[in-house]
């Protein structure tokens, strides 16, 4: 597209210095045909685009497993009942526990290592800190920091994890599989007790089998202080530990001193949750998949576990989706529209069957919807986003059983099957001699057997801003050419210079969004308790402060200076345009989904933003719903509006006030995970918006 | 009667044989096999063979061999080996479980893979071709693909942090290296009996296989003779080490399981070796005999050792000897016969606990960091609980310290930063001089030689713990170089840490026994543990994308062409002299704008594939073969569809 743009600006030299002119080549006139008829194409394209988006459920494929070796389900599973009943009697003698006991101490971390060595494991307890990720402006991309120990540790509140490995027996111990099973070891839980059951069951069965070539490590972490952070912390102290003096080895009578043990490189990590009954008939299996800032694990990973729940031990699979589009009547419609497109292309042609029936269109679209949600948001479903930051393909598995968590007789068959399919997953896993990389990275699941490559949805993001390009390229020599009328200044009628003006004013403010990115860092260290809203207050204040600041110094930024000053809207919206392509372009990279969410909200507002004064002097019709609706997107696209609109739209109204302190929480959440959208938003769509608002209220 | 005879007559045939030799030749050949089995304290069964060859120095002219394998001497001879240790491990050895101090761990415990050390006889200038010759032989000698070690990136030359002293020592070890019969096969071999009569019958594969340790040795020495005329001799001595799990009945966890060598290898031994001097079979029972008295003179109390309360031997001990805290019972397997065989058989009948004597430090060593970019190997070296007990404290300038050597080889795409070495003791940072006494480096060089790294350190005796990390950065290779299943990672050797001040040894006070295990037990052996094999994941290409690799071909195929096509079709100058006398005609913005449009709008018009200039010159022609071609394109798009798709 750049080139193209060059190309067009080559051919604008010579058609002026009216010299002789070599015949473009096809690709040019091409570039050429594109730029002339841009409006046309743009709409076309955007259109596009959002189509592209909407049929994407129609163009999901079914997934396979891609990785020969994992073989699952070939083997047939050794459990036997004497796993199962150590299963039951570890959930059972931690209920007489509960039954027994006041939550304090250590003594069910204990009780479990005791199961754990009992079954042949080396057991070791991690203490850590509940407090962990801190917002710094310098470190957030550099990957998980190494363990930043805190010089005034207090013991009053520390988490305690266990862990158990069993050693391969004829293994290497290059590499290991993570099993992970939160638990809150203060207040217990009947279901969460149930996943520890599942979990023993297998761990028995592991410690005495032959084909191991793994190490399998079981991680019990203290669900208390949250399910990422224990995770987080014992990864921490297995890939970067501190060999400094810690305090916090000193805290309680557990001496956890130099008991930390390893076990090579992890090849993938499953995290295990049993909680809630389930709805329907069957046992329920939800798998979470994102970590942070959009990267999946493997889509192997999925298939091994997706293929052995639903084939061999009967649960009923899901991933998450967005239930209020479920009944949303107007994605029914367009799930009928393209059931009814897909009938008649069959009766044309018997073999055109990409027609799907509306209610799996309609299913389809929630769970894309939760997908990308998920995804663009960067911040992990469950503790598994903590193993992705070490290059390990993790995915957390949540099980809903459908007895009450009391009833005995179902429980055997439960941990029967549970620990079958966690068998099934780490002997494919085991089988693996190369790390999982066969498969997909790049995809979004439509349901838990169908999925979308990057091939298939990069198509929509390429539709979207694609007029981007375009429209700068016609907007430049639109303004080039206006330029050129107004001055009679030979020496300001060098071409080439003319976008510097507007550049300058795109990067002072893209400067500016820059300085509102980093200023929530400031503001925490503001010393004192302030409430979510006052700090919002206070950004507020300190944004719009230095913007003012940013157009008084500037000459030629602000929207309020002098005509002869202002550059011309053209270029400035044609600069904009080209910042926010790059932008896009740039975001697509690191996080996909951000970047198709925020193409939707920036490609129209960047379109259709013009000077409203012209439009209102003019008093067409035409020019006035132009205006209208570039006023509309603008203050959809705001970030704080956009929040509230979304929030609206998931049934949390939120007004005045208290919509600052919300969007605060969230942001500060962004940050807190390292989301790249937090950086998107401040550095791209706050800047691209900004300017839009620049050329919306152009005094030309 | 007569079948015995007939069975006889060989037998004496070689004893006379043999007789003649031990008269004709001033020492003997000699060959003598052993098996020492050990209860473990976690419930599994050590087994370890034992075979000594000895070849004693004669002229090396017109060498003739009795019993020494003739493969081994030519070896020797050809490459003028010194000194050589080969071995072929599965398996990891439980220091914590399975003991670090005796001799038997710290000579039999090695890293996963083949590990293979050699000190030459000859200058220093032809020692890395000797090197590179030997493992080749030795690679077609024991079907292991040892002669990837050729390479100069794969093995160093360690000065002194391996233990052995000499400047003519290479050492190489391949951590990926899977071991399996057709590397023991070519091993029995060298054995004068195979795997036919004596102690090595009851290497039957499969239970050998089935164990959670195994590791194949062979060790081969020169011993100079001194004399003028006569060359070396050599000693070859075989050891194959396993660690079986008794199968057991009882459900008891904390019974020790009963076991004979039937259940253990699914075999008995019939007989010993006949060409073997001494074939004995030990059984080694540790942490039994601090309350007990001395002497053993009494029938009664000789009884009471292997028929007890605790325990139940099946055979009667010819000799019982007895260490510091272990009892060794002697059977000579010579008396057993077809008829009856030697299955010695162990019963517990109370449970036992016991532990082994670990080595002062108990080392791991693991990767730090995430990342496709850069990272760190920390060891760490505890304190072990017998710590303590141990003897081998050096005392200097009123300090009591351990001394701990630690020798590694990285990888030359393991690009370490030998500055960033950190030492920690006990939590607290030390600076280099306080606790390092000694180190050597040698950098790698990319792609030509592999670094080294020997440090020995000084640790003060109350360590609880200490420390070493290092950093390095992860390199690119070659497409070429990648190995198969790159995608695994790369393997980083075992770090060797051995105690120079510690020394093992089991010494059983029996100046009789002329038994080639007992004095290699004897003879104080250097403590010395492996550490883990690390995983490296670098970063690879993909190389499962046909895929990519068809469309970039096609891709440049495509580009090629095209331009090569054009080149030669085109003519440069008529195109420029065209366009000028057309330039000459038109002038003026408006007229060129106008040519424009008027170009974009009659673009579609022109057929892309129209080369006839006849059809450039007709505009009718041109918008009827485009028609034409519309109109067939779509023909075929569909037919494509309808049938296709």
């Amino acid at each position: 597209m750049a080139s193209e743009k060059r190309d067009k600006e080559e051919e604008e030299v010579k058609t002026d210095d009216g010299s002789p002119k070599i015949k473009p080549r096809p690709i040019v006139q091409l570039g050429i045909f594109l730029v002339a008829h841009s409006p046309v194409f743009s709409v076309v394209f955007s259109a596009a685009g959002v189509l592209a988006l909407l049929i994407l459920p129609l163009l999901a494929k079914n997934t396979y497993i891609s990785e020969n070796a994992l073989m699952p389900g070939s083997a047939r599973s050794m459990l036997s009942n004497r796993d199962v009943s150590d299963g039951s009697k570890l959930v059972k003698d931690i209920k007489n526990y509960w039954l027994n006991h006041e939550g304090q101490g250590v003594e069910v971390q204990k009780l479990i290592g005791k199961y754990m060595s009992d079954m042949g494991a080396e057991v070791y307890y991690q203490k850590f800190h509940p407090e962990g990720n801190q917002f710094h402006p310098l470190h957030f991309f550099s990957g998980p920091d190494s363990y930043t120990l805190l010089d005034n540790v207090s013991c009053a509140s520390y988490g305690v994890n266990v862990a158990g490995i069993i050693r391969a027996p004829r293994g290497d111990g290059k590499e290991s599989i993570v099993l992970v099973t939160p638990y809150d070891f203060i207040n217990g839980g009947d279901y969460e007790a149930l996943s520890l059951g599942i979990t023993s069951t297998l761990f028995s069965l592991l410690a005495r089998v032959t084909w191991l070539s793994k190490d399998i490590i079981w991680l019990v972490t203290d669900s208390r202080y949250g399910d990422y952070r224990p995770v987080a912390a014992w990864l921490t102290e297995y890939h970067s530990p501190s060999f400094k003096v810690s305090d916090l080895l000193k805290c309680g009578e557990l001496n956890t001193a130099d008991t930390f043990r390893r076990a090579g490189t992890v090849a993938a990590a499953l995290v295990l949750k049993v909680d809630g009954r389930s709805e329907r008939f069957e046992d329920t299996l939800s798998i979470y998949a994102e970590a942070s800032n959009g990267q999946m694990p493997n889509l192997d990973l999925i298939n091994v576990v997706n293929y052995l729940a639903v084939h061999r031990q009967g649960f009923y699979v899901k991933v998450e989706k967005v239930v209020s589009l479920l009944s949303s009547s107007w994605l029914k419609i367009i799930g009928e529209i393209f059931e009814a497109v897909g009938k008649l292309a069959r009766t044309l042609n018997p073999d055109w069957n990409f027609g799907i029936p509306a209610a799996d269109y309609l299913e389809g679209s929630a769970t894309l919807a939760s997908s990308l949600y998920s995804q663009a948001l960067g911040i992990p479903t469950g503790p598994h986003g903590a193993f992705r930051d070490y290059q390990v393909d993790a995915i957390t598995l949540k099980i809903s059983p459908r007895f009450p968590p009391d009833s005995k007789t179902r429980q055997h068959d439960f941990f029967l099957r549970g620990a079958r399919l966690l068998e099934g997953t780490i002997r494919s896993v085991n089988n693996l001699l190369e790390k999982f990389h066969q498969s997909f990275f790049l995809y979004l699941l439509t349901s838990p057997s169908k999925f979308i490559s990057v091939g298939v949805y990069m198509i929509a993001f390429a539709l979207l801003v694609a007029p981007l390009p375009m429209v700068a390229a016609s907007l430049y020599i639109e303004g080039c050419k206006a330029l050129t009328k107004s001055t009679d200044n030979p020496t300001e009628n060098l071409k080439s210079w003319k976008w510097l003006d507007a550049a300058k004013q795109v990067f002072a403010l893209h400067l500016l969004g820059f300085i509102v990115t980093l200023l929530p860092y400031f503001i925490c260290q503001v010393p004192g308790q302030h409430s979510p809203r006052n700090r919002s207050i206070m950004w507020g204040t300190t944004s719009s402060s230095l913007l003012l600041i940013t157009f008084a110094i500037i000459p030629g930024c602000s929207p309020f200076s002098s005509r002869h000053h202002g550059t011309n809207w053209a270029v400035l919206k044609s600069v904009t345009i080209s910042a926010a392509f790059i932008g896009l372009c740039l975001m697509s990279i690191i996080n996909f989904a951000t970047a198709e969410i925020g193409a939707l909200l920036l490609v129209p507002t960047c379109l259709m933003a013009q000077p409203i004064k012209p439009a209102l002097r003019s008093r067409r019709i035409k020019s006035l719903l132009g205006a209208f609706c570039s006023m509309v997107l603008l203050t959809i696209g705001f970030p704080v509006m956009f929040f509230a609109i979304s929030k609206g739209l998931f049934g949390e109204a939120v007004v005045g006030l208290s919509l600052g302190g919300e969007f605060w929480t969230w942001l500060e959440s962004l940050w807190a995970w390292k989301s790249a959208t937090y950086l998107y938003i401040g550095m791209v769509h706050l800047p691209c918006w900004l300017l839009c608002l620049c050329i919306l209220f152009h005094p030309s | 009667m007569a079948s015995l005879i007939r069975s006889w007559i060989p037998l004496l045939i070689l004893q006379s044989f043999l007789v003649a030799i031990a008269f004709g030749s001033k020492e003997a050949e000699e060959f003598s096999e052993a098996l020492l089995l050990k209860p473990l304290p976690d419930r599994k069964v050590l087994a370890h063979f034992h075979f000594e060859n000895r070849a004693p120095p004669s002229n090396s002219h017109g060498r003739h061999h009795h019993l020494f394998p003739k493969a081994i001497s030519q070896l020797v001879q050809k490459f003028r080996v010194k000194e050589m240790e080969l071995s072929f491990t599965q398996g990891r050895w439980n220091h914590e479980h399975w003991g670090g101090f005796d001799p038997l761990s710290s000579m039999n415990a090695k890293p996963v893979g083949v590990e293979l050390w050699a000190v030459f006889d000859v200058p220093q200038s032809q020692v890395d071709t000797s090197w590179k010759n030997l493992t080749h032989a030795l690679s077609g000698l024991f079907c292991a693909s040892i002669n990837f070690l050729e390479s100069s990136t794969s093995y160093a030359a360690p000065t002194w942090g391996f233990g052995t002293n000499s400047d003519k020592l290479r050492y190489g070890s391949l951590p990926r290296e899977a071991v399996c019969t057709e590397n023991l096969t070519p091993w029995l071999k060298l054995l004068p009996c195979r795997d036919k009569d004596g102690i090595s019958a009851l290497m039957n594969r499969p239970s050998v296989y089935r164990g959670f340790y195994h590791s194949q040795r062979l060790h081969l020495s020169t011993v100079e003779s001194g004399q003028e005329g006569l060359g070396s001799g050599i000693v070859l001595e075989q050891t194959l080490t396993v660690v079986l799990q008794p199968e057991t009945t009882s459900v008891e966890t904390n019974m020790q399981p009963s076991w004979s060598l039937s259940s253990l290898f699914g075999r008995k031994v019939v007989g010993s070796c006949v060409l073997a001097k001494s074939s004995n079979v030990y059984l080694q029972l540790e942490g039994r005999l601090g309350h007990e008295s001395k002497n053993v003179d009494t029938e009664i109390e000789a009884h009471k050792l292997w028929k007890n309360a605790d325990f139940d031997l099946s055979l009667k001990p010819d000799r019982v000897l007895r260490e510091s805290s272990s009892l060794l019972f002697i059977f000579d397997i010579d008396k057993s016969s077809d008829s009856e065989p030697f299955d010695l058989g162990l019963t517990w009948k109370l449970p036992s606990k016991w532990s082994c004597q670990q080595a002062p430090l108990q080392a791991t060593r693991f990767l730090m960091g995430s990342g496709n970019e850069r990272g760190a190997i920390a060891i760490l070296l505890k304190a072990t609980e017998s710590q303590e007990k141990l003897p081998g404290r050096v005392v200097t300038d009123g300090r009591c310290t351990i001394k701990a050597n630690i020798f590694q080889i990285f990888p030359w795409y393991v690009k370490v930063y030998y500055h960033t070495l950190q030492i920690f003791v006990d939590q607290q940072q030390k600076t280099d001089c306080e606790v390092l006494k000694k180190i050597n480096v040698s950098p790698s060089t990319d792609k030509v030689s592999s670094g080294m790294l020997e440090m020995m350190l000084e640790l003060p005796c109350e360590v609880k713990s200490a420390a070493i990390s290092i950093e390095y950065d992860k390199g690119f290779l070659h497409i070429d170089e990648y190995p198969p299943d790159a995608n695994q990672g790369f393997d980083i050797p075992s770090a060797l840490i051995s105690f120079p001040s510690h020394h093992a040894s089991l010494d059983f006070q029996e100046e009789l026994s002329k038994s080639p295990l007992l004095s290699s037990f004897k003879e104080k052996s250097l403590v010395r543990s492996y550490t883990e094999v690390l995983l490296v994941p670098l970063t690879t290409p993909d190389f499962s994308m046909p895929y990519n690799v068809i469309t970039i071909t096609c891709t440049i195929f495509a580009l090629y062409f095209g331009s090569l096509l054009n080149v030669l079709r085109r003519r440069i100058g008529e195109e420029e002299r065209f366009l000028k006398s057309q330039g000459k005609k038109t002038f003026g913005l408006k007229q060129l704008l106008s040519r424009l449009t008027a170009k974009i709008r009659g673009r579609p018009i022109e057929p892309p594939s129209s080369d006839s200039p006849a059809a450039q010159s007709s505009f009718l022609s041109s918008k009827l073969i485009f028609k034409i071609i519309l109109v067939a394109g779509a023909a075929a798009a569909w037919q494509y569809f309808s049938t296709d798709n």
